[in-house]
């Protein structure tokens, strides 16, 4: 299936969407996809926004984002979601924030079935104070206080992969962040991958997804830039400097956008050719 | 050799960390002390990200904390659920190396807003894995800036837990570490005094004067009887620190007024001017 035929059947306008990849495997290909898309009051669920969602922010996507934190990591603030809160442009953006352990413990709790999770967090911090789904239980044991957090259940998971074989399996490796746990708690998956192979030979501490738990994999090599994807891309450190100057400005956002997004057709490898369909 | 106060911040919070410590890294400063330590005189220091990389050796510095150069240096690559839960939760690690926009008398950090939450005057980045890096580390050690913007004297956020309102409230909310035991900035060097765990100057720089300090703290700021002089980082400090940084891709947003440093783990980093700008390192084509 192409890239724009999984994210037009995947992705519904108003639905809780979570693209996750920790700085490594960040799926740009189809965040843009759904930016060209032109859906609408996205609840955009991520760990670390990052430069994916202030695109997704700054385009008009999103109605709400729940994250734990939101910067561009190494250079500076996300211009596009600082204007969205301090200023409600281009359209007013709800927060919901936790800690990233908060935040990882919520989609194991959505992995694993469970109404929530608990971790020793956010006790003597302001978090609970503004963040819903954050409540102190008393363990049954032992009588110490610790912290639930509500399971996070997406409706679409998207990540992007090193590879998928021609059955739908997908395999990635490197930093592995989240991305299993944010699948296995969405109700439908979309997958970039950077290529279709016959086998997927082992790879040390890789993670393979079975084709039946993934519902769309598009090959859109590349898909992953400016992150990267171990083994067949590096990270462009140039690109998330650039983006500073790129962001700060709406206008020049927005020439960014009609350049760079609006602009061009779905993204190259995402078309007919494609081999794989796993639905 | 001459120094700037950034160097010499640098150079004292890798003198910090001793050889063969397990070291939760936070991106920008923490990132640069730590893997100072790790080139000179901590060679067998474990360098933690929370990008799930347990025992990264880079060559180079990194721009953010999921490098690929930390995924193919390290001892062990977990998921993030796993560093967060098996790793930093259980108190394993030694010393959590964390960042901030602002630091009360308290230690208690702020990366979350500047002003009211509801309307803030900045938006900051947020948590990511601090709050629980200050809860669950042996210790902790914050490197930041010092100013009048940056040492108030009430944080408007918690983001994550110093001392909270003084002695007792770490033990009272069950966080399992001894909470920040230095704060290192571009002036000297603060501890936690004995009675109520309020921040005292207890280190100065050379040059420096304890009425600059003041001038530049929030709130009003005790000096240690035992005030003492940091030594002047060495020239071979000095020579890795450089080389160290010449690594790095500059950044654009550095010295911005608005790219304010909520510098926790993968918090943002304003960057060095005087950075030279070379390309990303190319990630090694693995064997297919």
């Amino acid at each position: 299936m192409s890239l724009a035929e999984a994210i037009a059947t995947a992705v519904r306008d108003g639905d809780t969407v979570a693209m996750e990849g920790f700085t490594h495997l960040i799926p740009h290909a189809a965040a843009h996809e759904v930016i060209r898309q032109g859906r609408k009051d996205l609840t955009l669920v991520r760990m670390t926004p990052d430069i994916i969602y202030d695109q997704l922010i700054g385009a008009g996507c999103a109605r709400k984002l729940v994250f734990s934190w939101a910067g561009n990591p190494g250079v500076g603030s996300l211009h596009r979601f600082r204007d969205a809160v301090e200023h409600d442009w281009p359209v007013p953006l709800e927060i919901e924030e936790h800690s990233h352990a908060g935040m990882a413990n919520r989609y194991v709790a959505g992995a694993s079935g469970l109404p929530f999770a608990i971790l020793r967090g956010y006790r003597g911090t302001s978090l609970p104070a503004h963040t819903a789904g954050v409540a102190e239980v008393v363990c049954p044991f032992t009588g110490e206080r610790l912290t639930a957090v509500s399971a996070l259940r997406p409706d679409v998971a998207i990540i992007h992969a090193q590879r998928a074989d021609r059955r739908g399996n997908v395999q990635y490796w490197g930093i592995t962040g989240v991305q299993k746990e944010c699948v296995l708690a969405a109700a439908r998956s979309v997958i970039t991958v950077e290529e279709i192979v016959d086998v997927l030979d082992p790879r040390p501490g890789a993670v393979v997804l079975p084709s039946w738990l993934v519902s769309y994999v598009a090959v859109v090599p590349g898909g992953a830039h400016p992150s990267y994807a171990l083994g067949y891309s590096a990270r462009d450190n140039n690109f998330y400097l650039a983006w500073d100057a790129i962001s700060r400005d709406r206008v020049r956002f927005g020439s960014w956008l009609d350049e760079h997004v609006y602009g061009r057709e779905a993204v190259p490898g995402g078309t007919a050719e494609d081999p794989v369909d796993a639905s | 050799m001459s120094y700037t106060s950034d160097e010499i911040m640098t150079v004292t919070a890798a003198r910090a960390l001793t050889d063969r410590m397990t070291c939760f890294v936070g991106i920008g400063l923490p990132s640069e002390a730590a893997n100072l330590a790790r080139t000179t005189h901590a060679p067998n220091l474990v360098l933690i990200y929370e990008s799930g990389t347990i025992g990264a050796k880079p060559g180079v510095l990194p721009l953010s904390i999921g490098d690929g150069i930390l995924a193919e240096t390290a001892e062990s690559v977990v998921s993030v659920p796993e560093i967060f839960n098996y790793w930093l939760q259980p108190g394993r690690i030694d010393v959590g190396f964390l960042g901030a926009a602002q630091l009360d008398k308290f230690g208690n950090i702020n990366t979350t807003v500047i002003g009211n939450y509801a309307d803030p005057a900045v938006r900051l980045p947020g948590a990511g894995g601090a709050p629980e890096i200050a809860a669950a580390c042996k210790e902790v050690i914050v490197i930041i800036r010092q100013s009048r913007r940056t040492f108030v004297d009430c944080v408007d956020f918690v983001t994550s837990v110093g001392f909270g309102d003084g002695h007792g409230t770490r033990q009272r909310l069950g966080l399992t570490g001894a909470g920040p035991r230095r704060i290192i900035t571009d002036l000297g060097v603060l501890e936690p005094g004995p009675e109520t765990s309020e921040l005292l100057l207890t280190g100065i720089y050379p040059g420096v004067l304890v009425t600059d300090i003041k001038e530049r703290t929030g709130w009003d700021l005790r000096v240690s009887a035992e005030l003492s002089e940091i030594p002047k980082p060495s020239q071979s400090e000095l020579t890795a620190l450089r080389s160290l940084l010449a690594t790095m891709p500059a950044s654009e947003a550095g010295g911005s007024a608005d790219s304010q440093p909520g510098e926790q783990a993968g918090g943002p980093q304003p960057g060095k001017p005087d950075r030279a700008l070379v390309p990303p390192r190319a990630t090694k084509e693995a064997a297919r």
